[in-house]
């Protein structure tokens, strides 16, 4: 179905000689928020990372907003779909402030009113405007995230792809976070998939999700099954059941 | 004044990188060794300025009946075989060890950035040949890479400069991209190539202004092996020539009468080690307050 | 219960700043017996800092200062650095976050548990062998001879915490400091290596203190929890009593955590005003 916001079929992804992922196919439909959990080495960051092209080595299709994918980062694609990554205290640049690490986006894009465009989406994320010029080793992680969330936004995005937003975040910069999310998500429409090995959290923020175990999927649910602990896939409970759910019958 | 500076939240980005100049600045001025080699920078350049009007003589007017005289209230530094005052000369040297120093650091550091930035970020072949290159370089004695520049060229401060920049540039080459190595994959850079930016936005942009600091401490380290080595060319007769005050050329000419008239060789050379020192103590002095292991504290 | 293993009176923790001197912990005061405390907070709480002046291991220029603290009746305050060294490893032990970092690259796993041992005990070569052998099983590793012999980059995670784990158990310390144990490790090996910590040091009896930012694993795994807030001890309680918390605090850090069959539509976010001054962002 190329009406799927992100489609990816027979997709395997190499780094050198092992593949590491292998032979993943599935569809994230328009609006909607994907969860891909697992532990760590089973791939599913390396799937944003194909996504996006900063892994390139990989073969199979892959398609976002009906355009298939090339194999490295493109100008037009990062108009469509842009990421937030991991480690608010890598992901901005240490010697730049916030106002020109939002205003790079629209930069080299061309794109003109950058002093309101800057001001409004450092409001729509919920920092005061004070923050503006200061540096990222002024901001703490809960802030800084809002920074990569607003970057990632600046170019109006269809697709957001998240790589575990949350995990370097304390219990209740998270719950802010992943508030903040939501809200965004809901009041432009956007597409999320997200890469996470926190289940609750898939339960409050997504619609579907993907589990993966070294390289492969191992099943699709839905967010209901999760919630009711009916996940069929024999690890799938195993996850489960080790992050404290209380298992049912599939 | 300082309170705008030290503001928290700054008001524009002006006043950000002024405000983080500024406390870069400051916590140099704690460094005691930094600071008096900043003074004796200082002073150098004001010599190199002002030198008509702090020489009391001509550097290049000769008056033979007192050639030869020892320290005095009259000639500070007494004078040489030629007669011209010793500290005359060594003022306007100054002007020509700023140049060569000057001229140096600012064709061998972007020469030297570049090359190692575009190597450390690119990687694979790109990454080879450059370094090879600049091994090339590297692996030849630097003073004689310099002589063998200025005899294809000819002598002549010019040449000499140009010889000094070509054996300077690859240390910063290595140090460039040793340091874009370490970020090269850091999710910042990922993410502005993800907004589609070419590289050479990346590199220009957002790779060098990180590289920026660990060059400006190896340059200013080097100063002292620069000068000494535009000396050593003066000295052997291949940098500046004759009638020109450089310090080198100076000392070479004042060999001849090292034994009983040590001042017309020593004097050029205290001050070349005390110019050396100062840029020794100040480039330590930058490491301390620009080290990133500290943090952008700044 | 007998006299306490750890009492601790006044505990504070200063470090100098460009701003004056902060203090991270703020004179807290709490016993711990031969029993299981867990000790929770988020980032900048203090609660590592608590766990490292109990061991004396922080530098200058950091300060530590207390009413009392004592360990089975030692004052531990006044000790020597010489006689820090005779406790630490032999009498209290700690085991740190990421192996990655704490175990040291080039010596092999079992050379680095018999230094362990030796350091505080002389032992025939075969003994310390057999010793070191028989702790890698009762972390439940299998096949202890080969791992033995293998470096710490040749370990998975998993298996680098067990081998920290025997590292800091095989001297038979009465007190057991745990900072962060399971947060560099999966989901389903964290559930593994608390079991082993659990089984090791209800068997010898000894006392533990587990270092988390993770509510509901400290719950599961202690029988008392401490709850830390910037520098203080805001709720002390038992773990089976954690639902009925009583600082806002606490029942803010529960809330605002997502539960597996979440159904709300926004997460409550932790009002700080309750207990702040208002100053941080």
């Amino acid at each position: 179905m190329t009406d799927a916001a992100i489609h990816l079929e027979n997709l395997t992804i190499s780094y050198g000689d092992t593949a590491v992922v292998h032979d993943v196919t599935f569809d994230v439909a328009e609006g909607e928020s994907f969860a891909l959990v697992g532990e760590s080495g089973s791939g599913k960051s390396t799937i944003l990372k194909a996504i996006s092209g900063l892994a390139p080595d990989w073969t199979g299709s892959i398609a976002v907003e009906g355009k298939p994918r090339g194999h490295s980062p493109d100008r037009t694609f990062a108009e469509t779909c842009q990421m937030v990554f991991q480690d608010p205290y890598g992901s901005l640049h240490p010697r730049k402030t916030i106002d020109t690490c939002l205003a790079e986006p629209l930069a080299i894009h061309g794109i003109g009113g950058r002093d309101g465009r800057v001001k409004d989406m450092l409001a729509a994320v919920g920092l005061d405007q004070r923050f503006r010029f200061r540096f990222p080793h002024q901001l703490s992680g809960g802030q800084r995230q809002r920074v990569a969330i607003a970057r990632a936004l600046m170019l109006e995005p269809r697709v957001l792809l998240l790589d575990e937003p949350t995990s370097a975040l304390d219990v209740s910069v998270q719950a802010e976070i992943l508030n903040l999310l939501k809200k965004l998500r809901r009041e432009q429409g956007l597409t999320y998939l997200m890469v996470t090995h926190n289940l609750p959290v898939v339960s409050f923020l997504c619609d579907r999700l993907a589990v993966m175990r070294y390289g492969r999927v191992v099943e699709i649910a839905g967010v209901d099954a999760l919630k009711s602990g009916q996940l069929s896939d024999p690890y799938s409970r195993e996850l489960y059941a080790a992050s404290g759910g209380i298992l049912h019958p599939a | 004044m300082i309170d705008w500076l030290l503001d928290d939240s700054p008001a524009s980005r002006l006043q950000a990188n002024l405000g983080r100049a500024w406390r870069v600045f400051a916590a140099l001025l704690r460094n005691l060794l930094a600071v008096v080699g900043g003074y004796i920078i200082l002073v150098l350049i004001v010599m190199a300025i002002f030198a008509p009007l702090i020489a009391p003589y001509s550097p290049i007017g000769q008056d033979l009946a007192n050639r030869l005289m020892p320290p005095s209230a009259a000639h500070w530094m007494g004078t040489d075989e030629l007669g011209r005052d010793i500290y005359s000369r060594v003022v306007y040297g100054a002007r020509i060890t700023l140049m060569i120093v000057t001229m140096v650091a600012v064709i061998a550091a972007p020469i030297g950035l570049i090359v190692g930035a575009v190597s450390g970020y690119f990687g694979g072949w790109t990454d080879r040949v450059l370094m090879g290159v600049t091994d090339i370089f590297l692996s030849m004695p630097k003073l004689i890479l310099a002589l063998a520049f200025v005899a294809a060229l000819g002598p002549g401060i010019e040449n000499a400069i140009i010889a000094i920049a070509i054996t300077a540039w690859p240390a910063y080459a290595r140090i460039a991209r040793a340091e874009t190595i370490t970020f090269r994959d850091a999710e910042f850079i990922a993410a502005v190539r993800l907004q589609g930016a070419s590289s050479a936005r990346v590199i220009l942009r957002h790779v060098l202004p990180l590289c920026a600091s660990s060059t400006i401490i190896r340059v200013t380290l080097d100063m002292a092996g620069i000068i000494l080595t535009a000396a050593g060319l003066g000295f052997l007769g291949l940098g500046a020539q004759p009638p020109l005050p450089e310090w080198g050329a100076m000392i070479s000419r004042g060999r001849n009468f090292i034994l009983d008239q040590w001042w017309v060789a020593t004097m050029p050379g205290f001050a070349i080690i005390l110019v050396s020192l100062g840029f020794c103590f100040l480039g330590d002095g930058l490491r301390d307050v620009l080290d990133p292991k500290q943090g952008d504290k700044q | 219960m007998s006299a306490p293993l750890l009492e601790v009176d006044g505990l504070t923790v200063t470090f100098p700043t460009a701003r004056g001197p902060v203090d991270v912990v703020k004179g807290i005061s709490f016993t711990l017996g031969r029993e299981r405390l867990g000790i929770v907070g988020e980032s900048g709480s203090g609660k590592s800092m608590t766990g490292r002046s109990i061991l004396r291991l922080i530098r200058k220029p950091g300060k530590v200062t207390a009413r009392r603290m004592t360990f089975d009746g030692m004052d531990l305050l006044g000790r020597s650095e010489r006689q820090m060294r005779d406790l630490r490893g032999a009498r209290i032990s700690m085991v740190m976050q990421d192996p990655k970092f704490s175990l040291n690259p080039v010596m092999t796993v079992g050379e680095q548990i018999a230094e362990a041992l030796v350091t505080h005990k002389k032992l025939p070569r075969r003994e310390l062998k057999e010793r070191v052998l028989a702790m890698l099983e009762a972390v439940r590793i299998n096949d202890p001879a080969r791992v033995a012999g293998l470096y710490p980059h040749e370990v998975s995670g998993g298996m680098g915490q067990r081998i920290m784990i025997a590292m800091m158990l095989i001297p038979e310390p009465d007190l057991l400091i745990a900072d962060e144990p399971t947060s560099a490790l999966d989901v389903s090996v964290q559930a593994q290596v608390l079991d082993i910590i659990d089984d090791l040091v209800t068997g010898k009896g000894m006392g533990l203190i587990l270092i988390s930012h993770d509510l509901n694993l400290v719950s599961r795994y202690c029988d008392r929890i401490l709850v830390m807030n910037s520098g203080e001890i805001v709720e002390q309680c038992k773990a089976s009593d954690l639902h009925n918390a009583q600082h806002p605090y606490t029942r803010g850090l529960i809330a605002a955590m997502p539960r597996m069959n979440e159904d709300r539509d926004e997460l409550p976010v932790l009002d700080r005003s309750t207990w702040t001054t208002g100053a941080g962002t």
